[in-house]
């Protein structure tokens, strides 16, 4: 899909994190590698700490939380919000879903429209699509869009691949209608790759039983079970290096643009390896590009691009306009980037929660 | 430069004898992880930036698969 927005604007971006840290020095030793082997990925990857929620804590707790804060300091009224839209792989339950949950928690009208879409690493990308469509017809009103997924739940303590980079934690991000800028948009989807990021067990194909929570060494000196999350780094890391340089390149040509024409380039953050390897590759400017999020929060999927925003540009969102680069790949696979300016926000903070 | 690279993998992985393997990859003498790290040691070492389309398994299964790529790297014909 390729298209354009107009006359839409983020106002206001909000960041949650629990406040347990969890340190991968610590976590070494939980691995069945020799310390010294694992403790030499730490520069590589980006691997140093991560958040982790507690084993109670869901989702829509994150939201609420942070919805909360939001409503309390007035950045946006009740009365305002047109719809509540959270994108996640982490649902409380099958049913009901988590913006009705946040809903009925933060008591916001029956008039909102409440929905969920399960996707992953592109989350934000695929949120603001469809609250820039929502926009379309609810004239002053605003869309409360959440990335939030709690994946350290679903990742084995003793797999090295997968877990020392998973982070939990949630953003809120309020969309407008405003501002003349056009905004281009484009995404693409290969299903028949999509089992290299793959939670087997725990749905209808195939519900979690004693057996599936059975943990097995992959042969690879990794253990984990069906029940958990488990990534094909290979086939991913070759995956980004093929796709999303020429998808940029694409999209430059397209819109007329050049790297230079960007103030910044934010991007998923699957690992510190992965980010430089693709910069190197499309020959982006690094200086405009962080990748630090893994190694000061971990990776959290949808909410990755709103996370390091805040994380790295807060000032720069706030104090004037940007002409940013958002990319995002991942799970589905799918893979995608919009041209968009942000800025002048009203509000823009990251808190730590109980959670 | 094959004894370097020897050295680099004997530093990586010291438990295995890279010398009795035909596929460092297939032995499971090298993991994705291992490779990545080995990949963060050719750089430093020979000052190259190893194209991320060339890291592949087969470019790691071999003393001479990995001379060949640093190479590459360095800009030489192969």
């Amino acid at each position: 899909m390729i298209t354009t927005f107009k006359g839409k604007k983020i106002s206001a971006m909000l960041g949650i994190l629990p406040e347990t840290i969890g340190y991968f020095d610590d976590e070494a030793e939980n691995y069945s590698f020799p310390v010294k082997q694992t403790m030499r990925l730490k520069k590589v990857m980006g691997y140093n700490q991560h958040r982790l929620a507690k084993d109670t804590t869901t989702v829509s707790d994150l939201a609420v939380y942070g919805l909360k804060h939001m409503l309390e300091q007035h950045w946006i009224e009740k009365e305002e919000i047109g719809a509540v839209v959270t994108v996640t792989l982490c649902p409380d339950h099958f049913v009901p879903h988590i913006s009705n949950i946040v809903q009925a928690k933060c008591d916001i009208g029956m008039d909102a429209l409440c929905f969920d879409i399960a996707q992953g690493c592109c989350g934000f990308l695929v949120g603001l699509m469809q609250s820039f469509m929502l926009l379309e017809h609810m004239k002053d009103k605003k869309v409360v869009l959440i990335n939030g997924d709690v994946l350290s739940h679903k990742v084995s303590r003793k797999d090295r691949n997968d877990f020392p980079l998973i982070g939990d934690g949630c953003s809120i991000t309020v969309i407008e209608n405003g501002g003349d800028d056009e905004i281009y948009y484009e995404m693409h989807t290969d299903g028949k790759r999509g089992e290299a990021l793959m939670i087997p067990a725990g749905a209808f194909r195939k519900p979690s039983t004693p057996e599936t929570a059975v943990m097995t060494d992959q042969g690879d000196g990794n253990f984990r079970s069906l029940d958990h999350m488990h990534m094909d780094g290979s086939g991913v890391f070759n995956f980004v290096q093929l796709e999303v340089p020429p998808l940029l390149e694409g999209a430059l040509k397209r819109t007329g643009k050049t790297t230079d024409d960007f103030d910044w380039f934010l991007f998923h953050q699957p690992n510190r390896f992965m980010l430089q390897k693709l910069a190197e590759k499309a020959g982006l400017p690094i200086e405009k590009l962080p990748m630090n999020l893994v190694e000061n929060y971990g990776n959290m999927s949808g909410a990755c691009i709103p996370m390091t925003s805040i994380m790295n540009c807060k000032e720069d969102l706030i104090s004037k306009n940007n002409k940013c680069c958002l990319c995002a790949f991942g799970s589905g696979l799918a893979w995608g980037v919009m041209f968009m300016n942000i800025g002048k926000l009203d509000h823009c903070e990251m808190i730590v929660s109980d959670l | 430069m094959k004894e370097a690279i020897l050295e680099m993998l004997d530093e990586l992985r010291p438990e295995f004898d890279f010398t009795d393997s035909d596929d460092f990859v297939m032995d499971g003498l090298l993991d994705s992880f291992d490779i990545i790290s080995l990949i963060s040691m050719i750089e430093e070492n020979y000052d190259v930036k190893i194209d991320g389309l060339d890291i592949v398994p087969e470019n790691f299964s071999s003393v001479e698969a990995i001379e060949a790529l640093i190479g590459k790297s360095k800009g030489e014909a192969t």
